[in-house]
């Protein structure tokens, strides 16, 4: 109890450090965020800034952000007229999170799905077939794959609509491209995790009380199997989020890594300050998740904060 | 004991040989003979060796440059003249895909450099010194290892500007986070160990022990995390340049000519296809050679 007390504080502060580092590159560019328009009147440039809040100074603007952050209010965008940063991210946030659930789903399951069947056909031609699809998925860059699945699949087979968002055929591709990476490397750490587990004794043992197959895979080999694989759910969940960026902009999908994106380059800087700091809040929250999945999976794993304490 | 010059005799010729029959292995020609055994590794420093000579040779032999343009040839599919084709404002795609495979291959080199550089300084001093300022540095880890380096590298680059020499400041700024923990981890466990003592008697400054004595006995580790963050840092820059971050025309990469392609994609789609092969085939050798090097380093791995 009192590790994950100081687990939950250190998340905290985590993300505390990111809202300090975020707002301070943020003003560290040189030039306002309207300085990029065309050339207006000093006094309209005042305005501006003095509506924004940008005229106060550093640290005052630095507090109130912070004061902000607490209540979850990101504050107004910068380039969507009258409309706030948690407009845009509460419009996005469904479908990044679809997406990243489905993704998630998919590679959970087929990432052990395909582990398990390589290392039960170890060294015959399906384990050569999965062993060649996992060097793929971890090589190929998410983009170059999702560029490919939406010409081929999408603009020459016809099979999948290759742009776009809103029914069921729409999410098919994107969710391919985000989880072609984490498949390929959860089936590597099952396939590696089950093959050795497959020779220890207690599977033996197993077998001769004549259990049946699936059993023993499903109830006896695959829990310790996926011990490996739980350490990969942290950098995991980072490759979800972060991998949204990219998949939402190739497939031109309206959720918040698209308006990431989009927001670098309209140099929106509350919105991207928003949606770091969403990311990052999300992601420690992940972790904390993920390691306390661990404990309970495998008991030999003593959640202690430091030796002594 | 009486020792005399009569008590020793010198050993029979035959007899020697039998004694002294093999000759000692040192640490980098024992990973070679396992490196060399490894098919998939050593594909992939063959398909490697031939893209450095395709897109460091290559270029010389091109009568295109990468960044002329010629309207009067844009689009054209693969022929004889242009194998890759020419984009839509008629550059030479071979051309553009060599020069770009250049870049990617000197930003997956030179940031591995960079983070060596400043790993191998910021790992070494939290292990060696110890105590409360090696608690410090590692807090300091801790915080930036738990957001993606994605993240940060994107926050940073929106604060540099896009660039060259900015991707090279950004990569190096964050990729040394796992070469400061291999190296600190490394030193922690070597500066307990006997041979560190006896050179601290002997005299040894902190200095001394550390670059004559521990960063020596980490090399492979050090060599494995190092082969695996090219891969990375090449990664990376392709992803900047994609979402328009990183490389700035007329200069080109892998990651600008894929995102070139995509615009290009329904009418022409081998403008994507050739530079898209590039990448995935540099990423695929890359890793196979990052593999064998750590099956090759890492004697606890082999079975």
């Amino acid at each position: 109890m009192r590790y994950i007390f100081g687990r939950i504080v250190s998340a905290i502060f985590v993300v505390w450090f990111v809202i300090t580092l975020t707002f301070m590159l943020m003003h560290a560019i040189p030039g306002g965020p309207f300085s990029s328009e065309k050339v207006l009147p000093p006094a309209i440039i005042d305005n501006i800034n003095e509506r924004y809040h940008l005229n106060d100074p550093l640290l005052k603007q630095y507090l109130d952000y912070l004061k902000n952050m607490a209540y979850f209010d990101f504050g107004p965008s910068y380039r969507y007229q009258g409309r706030t940063v948690n407009d845009l991210l509460q419009e996005g946030f469904p479908k990044t999170a679809l997406l990243g659930l489905s993704a998630t789903i998919l590679a959970l399951f087929g990432g052990v799905a395909m582990g398990v069947t390589a290392a039960l056909k170890q060294n015959k031609m399906l384990d050569y077939v999965i062993i060649f699809l996992v060097t793929i998925g971890i090589s190929v860059p998410s983009f170059v794959l999702a560029t490919f699945l939406q010409y081929y699949i999408g603009y020459e087979l016809h099979w999948f609509p290759p742009l776009g968002w809103g029914e069921v055929k729409n999410i098919i591709l994107p969710v391919i491209a985000l989880s072609a990476y984490p498949v390929a490397q959860i089936a590597r750490l099952t396939r590696a995790g089950m093959l050795d587990v497959l020779t220890q004794d207690y599977i033996r043992t197993a077998k001769a009380k004549g259990l049946a197959k699936s059993t023993i895979i499903i109830r006896h080999a695959l829990k310790n199997a996926l011990t490996p694989v739980v350490t990969f759910l942290g950098p995991f969940f980072a490759y979800i989020l972060t991998g949204n960026f990219v998949i939402e902009y190739v497939f031109n999908i309206p959720g918040i890594g698209q308006f990431f994106v989009t927001s670098i380059s309209n140099r929106d800087y509350p919105v991207i300050m928003g949606t770091t700091v969403l990311f990052a809040a999300l992601l420690v929250t992940f972790n904390l998740l993920a390691d306390i999945i661990y404990t309970l999976l495998d008991p030999r794993i003593k959640l202690t904060g430091r030796e002594g304490a | 004991m009486n020792i005399r010059a009569d008590s020793f005799s010198p050993l029979p010729k035959d007899l020697k040989k039998a004694i002294s029959e093999r000759s000692a292995t040192t640490f980098g020609q024992d990973a070679w003979q396992h490196f060399r055994k490894n098919y998939l590794a050593m594909g992939g420093l063959a398909v490697l060796v031939l893209i450095m000579v395709f897109s460091i040779i290559g270029p010389f032999f091109s009568q295109f440059d990468y960044a002329s343009n010629d309207l009067m040839k844009t689009n054209l599919f693969p022929d004889w003249i242009h194998p890759f084709g020419t984009d839509e404002l008629g550059r030479d795609i071979l051309s553009r895909t060599m020069y770009g495979t250049r870049i990617s291959l000197l930003i997956g080199f030179g940031s591995v450099v960079i983070n060596l550089t400043i790993g191998i300084i910021y790992g070494g001093i939290s292990g060696y010194l110890g105590g409360r300022l090696d608690n410090l540095m590692q807090r300091i880890i801790d915080i930036i290892f738990s957001i993606p380096d994605l993240l940060y590298v994107i926050l940073l680059m929106v604060t540099f500007g896009a660039g060259i020499q900015n991707i090279f400041i950004v990569l190096g700024l964050i990729n040394w986070v796992p070469m400061a923990r291999i190296v600190r981890g490394q030193v922690l466990t070597l500066r307990e160990q006997e041979f560190i003592l006896a050179a601290r008697i002997l005299g040894a400054g902190t200095g001394k022990i550390l670059f004559r004595h521990l960063l020596p006995n980490s090399i492979g580790p050090i060599i494995i995390v190092s082969a695996l963050q090219i891969p990375t840092a090449i990664f990376m820059e392709a992803f900047l340049s994609f979402i328009g971050l990183g490389i700035q025309a007329p200069l080109v990469s892998l990651g600008s000519l894929v995102a070139n392609g995509r615009m290009n994609i329904p009418s022409y789609s081998y403008a994507l296809f050739f530079p898209a092969l590039t990448i995935a085939l540099l990423m695929l050798s890359l890793n196979f050679i990052g593999d064998g090097l750590r099956d090759a380093l890492d004697p606890k791995l082999r079975r």
